[in-house]
């Protein structure tokens, strides 16, 4: 069973699985299966208009059926989607899984991407942040614009549903609005677990409100430590609980190099800044002790892995330092629970339209 | 486009089909089979036998039913608004459907041969995100992918999202400008569907990317396509509908034309008329194929099974339900009218508050006077009277005469085949499987195997050819220009 630390923290741990030009299903179901037997929270996959690659999410659904318990975390861009769309897709996502859907925000910011629309000009971040906060404020809305108990089918009365649990959301947003609610009923998880990356200053305030999970892209333990304060007193300040705010560190890993590191500085020195966000290179041993180390202190609540060569690391990840961690007693060895927000100790929120129609 | 003679001709090569499940004298003329998932109105919630609309086991349940009936494809519905009645959500159907896209990706893990087909509105959609979903979902299913193209909108329906602002209560722009008359849904959706086609066919069959570009009144868009080919070259492009511009479009531009069902003669007449159009964009009849949306109710006699569809209707039209559909009419509160009493007896109000399906909505005046019409002539109760008016399944019989009967409309080329709609999700279709299927093989018109792996195989259709989509290399001629020409 997942030993706990601190104030019954639990480690948390996800992978990357995007393969670059793989455009058949079998590599990333594979790759989520492999995941899956290291029992990490949730694997994500990365969507980009302007790279090559098939739509994410429904790579994800393709691998829902194929798995059963890891949580499956698409990217899914807010810039030049339709939000009522990007709301249906992240909820059907949590209806195909059973409950272990998520969904990274993502802005689209190149001219290039615009081009793909041919609706509006790129942007600056912070435009586009703003508007993807909004994006994950109306999801959030409309995943709840259905209460849990609206399906009725009262036979008596003729009624499949009880109207009067089902909400118009009239959300007015600075590019959009929306009225409501979804045309998909409450999903599994209630609210599918956003995620955030939150190491963009840009991304910070969204991060900061509407993230259940922020990924930090820093190569320090003090850095992410520091940030991982800054978000959660920003969560706070908004009115959230800030232990409900997941801080994973997010690092691409080499593993190819044996069991240790054989670079100074790397293993259990820690990651290096390189031009796509901080590298750790070494041995899966060492990646294990910079997870205990990090962990330990407080700094962050898991680890975000990208594996450089997706077939070696991640089975060097999964065989190697998860196997260790567990032996310490540091990380899950079996799902205690079904969905991804049981794997993150997050609780299945309340409705805030049940809660508002009850007074409270 | 009116068709002479030599259209009429009915040796063209595809008529009889070489291949799969045909029988051997060629007389048998095969069927092909889809399904739809039913949803809002079709679908008897009240059975206890009615599983949900949204849990997968649901989805997976009939699918594995429709490949072992070896159907060509099944279709999920796509929800953009739920529907309201009077300002206030409307309560007597089986609402609430998941994204069809998504839900068919994870039916591609547990099926292995069926087509998977979603509807797509293209009023609320752009070319680049769909075009790449579906492109998605024909590499995740090795080739079984296929769009059912929705024009379907409405400001109502326009409130969910971004585009939707300058639509009014019939689709067409707000402020209509003058010169934007092609401005329409219609336009809209053929032009999506082009763009769509030059998006699928920018990578080349031996992997390279090609840049794409494409402008037209409504889409202006260039750059390059993160999927390469499809497996089936591009995904099937159904579009349904029954009027002149619909049968011409898809004659242009689609794999399958959805119809819907009605008399033999009526639908012998809208075969030939269909598939004479489509020489005139250099196809042939075996290029697009006729398929008809129908219900069907089964007994073991004529008798039961006429029983078993009048208990289906009075279900599917409850008391609330039949008082629902008369405020729909009439545009006024009749909440304290008795279903089974008298109709209104005065007439329905014309600016009435029906917010909701105004698409393809009958004038409410007709309507109304023909109910009464019905009513007065057979004495009938408002209820009564909605489900007398109500459209009637299709085939109802025993499991013979309903294999003879659909048999008769595919030999006599009326259409192509079907797409079933049962009354009960998610089993509604076992029966028909069980029962029918076996029947049709016997006749020798549907297939015992699947002989392809892809949708287009099981259609009976070709691959669209490489680089045809793309506009004449050089030639800077815009969307426009293009619009009119002959192929």
């Amino acid at each position: 069973m997942t030993a706990t630390t601190g104030r019954g923290r639990l480690l948390h741990l996800a992978a990357a699985v995007d393969r670059p030009r793989a455009y058949d299903a079998a590599a990333c179901v594979a790759l989520a299966r492999l995941a899956e037997r290291g029992t990490l929270d949730f694997v994500t996959l990365g969507d980009c208009f302007a790279g090559p690659g098939l739509d994410a999410l429904q790579v994800l659904a393709r691998a829902a059926p194929a798995t059963q318990r890891i949580g499956l975390v698409p990217t899914v861009t807010t810039t030049h989607t339709e939000p009522f769309h990007v709301q249906a897709a992240v909820a059907t996502l949590d209806w195909v899984s059973r409950g272990r859907a998520g969904w990274q925000v993502e802005v689209s910011a190149t001219e290039a991407q615009a081009r793909l629309f041919g609706r509006r000009t790129a942007a600056p971040a912070d435009r586009l942040w703003q508007e993807a906060g909004e994006v994950a404020d109306v999801a959030g809305r409309l995943w709840d614009s259905w209460e849990d108990d609206a399906e009725i089918r009262d036979t008596a009365t003729g009624r499949f549903i009880d109207r009067e649990k089902l909400h118009h959301v009239d959300f007015e947003g600075s590019t959009f609005s929306v009225k409501g609610p979804s045309t998909v009923p409450r999903p599994p998880q209630g609210r599918p677990v956003v995620v955030v990356d939150a190491t963009l200053p840009a991304a910070r305030d969204t991060a900061a409100r509407y993230a259940d999970v922020a990924l930090l892209g820093v190569a320090s333990r003090t850095e992410a430590d520091a940030l991982r304060t800054e978000l959660r007193n920003a969560a706070g300040a908004q009115g959230r609980d800030p232990g409900a705010l997941r801080v994973l560190a997010s690092l691409a890993v080499d593993l190819g190099g044996g069991e240790h590191a054989a670079e100074r500085g790397h293993g259990g020195g820690g990651p290096r800044p390189g031009p796509h966000g901080p590298l750790y290179r070494g041995g899966p041993v060492d990646l294990a002790e910079l997870i205990a180390a990090w962990y330990a202190t407080g700094a962050v609540d898991g680890f975000h892995l990208r594996p450089v060569e997706p077939g070696r690391d991640l089975e060097r990840l999964v065989n190697g330092t998860v196997a260790l961690l567990q032996h310490r007693g540091l990380f899950r060895t079996f799902y205690p629970g079904s969905t991804l927000r049981d794997h993150l100790g997050l609780p299945r929120p309340a409705n805030r339209y049940a809660r508002a129609r009850s007074g409270t | 486009m009116t068709c002479g003679a030599q259209e009429r001709q009915r040796s063209t090569p595809g008529a009889v089909r070489g291949g799969e499940g045909c029988g051997a004298g060629g007389a048998r003329r095969r069927m092909h089979l889809a399904a739809r998932f039913p949803g809002a109105g079709t679908t008897v919630w009240s059975d206890p036998l009615a599983g949900s609309p949204v849990d997968f086991a649901s989805f997976e349940h009939f699918a594995r039913t429709a490949e072992r009936g070896l159907f060509d494809f099944l279709l999920l519905a796509e929800g953009l608004r739920l529907r309201e009645h009077r300002g206030r959500i409307h309560d007597p159907d089986a609402v609430g459907r998941p994204d069809p896209l998504t839900v068919l990706a994870a039916l591609a893990a547990v099926t292995d041969r069926i087509g998977l087909a979603a509807t797509a509105g293209t009023t609320f959609n752009e070319p680049y995100e769909l075009a790449r979903r579906l492109a998605s979902l024909d590499h995740l299913s090795g080739g079984r992918a296929a769009w059912h193209v929705a024009t379907c909108a409405d400001s109502f329906t326009g409130e969910n999202f971004r585009r939707g602002g300058f639509l009014d209560r019939t689709g067409l722009p707000r402020v209509p400008d003058p010169a934007r008359t092609g401005d329409t849904p219609l336009a809209r959706a053929a032009e999506f569907v082009r763009a769509a086609r030059r998006l699928w066919d920018s990578w080349t069959p031996d992997g390279r990317q090609r840049p794409f570009a494409h402008r037209g009144r409504h889409f202006d868009i260039a750059g390059g396509f993160t999927v390469p080919r499809c497996p089936q070259g591009s995904p099937v492009v159904i579009q349904a509908g029954d009027s002149p511009e619909s049968r011409e479009s898809a004659a242009c531009t689609a794999d399958v034309l959805l119809t819907p069902h009605g008399p033999l003669a009526a639908g012998r007449e809208r075969y030939a008329d269909v598939k004479d159009r489509l020489a005139r964009y250099g196809r042939t009849h075996e290029d697009l194929k006729v398929l008809s949306g129908v219900t069907f109710v089964l007994g073991a006699t004529a008798a039961e099974a006429r029983e078993r569809a009048a208990g289906i209707r009075r279900r599917q039209i409850s008391p609330r339900a039949a008082i629902v559909a008369m405020e729909r009419v009439w545009g006024v509160d009749l909440s304290s009218w008795d279903p089974d009493g008298p109709l209104p007896d005065f007439d329905p109000e014309p600016a009435g508050a029906v917010s909701w399906e105004r698409c393809g909505s009958a004038d409410p005046a007709a309507v109304a006077h023909r109910w009464r019409a019905v009513s007065r002539e057979k004495g009938l109760s408002i209820r009564e009277t909605v489900i007398e008016t109500a459209d009637r399944p299709a085939f109802v019989g025993t499991p013979e005469a309903v294999a003879a009967e659909l048999d008769a409309y595919v030999r006599q080329r009326a259409c192509d085949g079907f797409v079933l709609v049962p009354h009960l999700a998610p089993g509604g279709l076992d029966e028909f499987v069980e029962r029918v299927v076996p029947l049709l093989r016997e006749r020798g018109v549907l297939r015992t195997r699947y002989t392809g792996t892809t949708l287009r195989s099981h259609l009976g259709l070709p691959e669209p050819a490489p680089g045809t989509a793309l506009p004449a290399a050089g030639a800077g001629r815009t969307e426009q220009e293009q619009a009119g020409t002959p192929p």
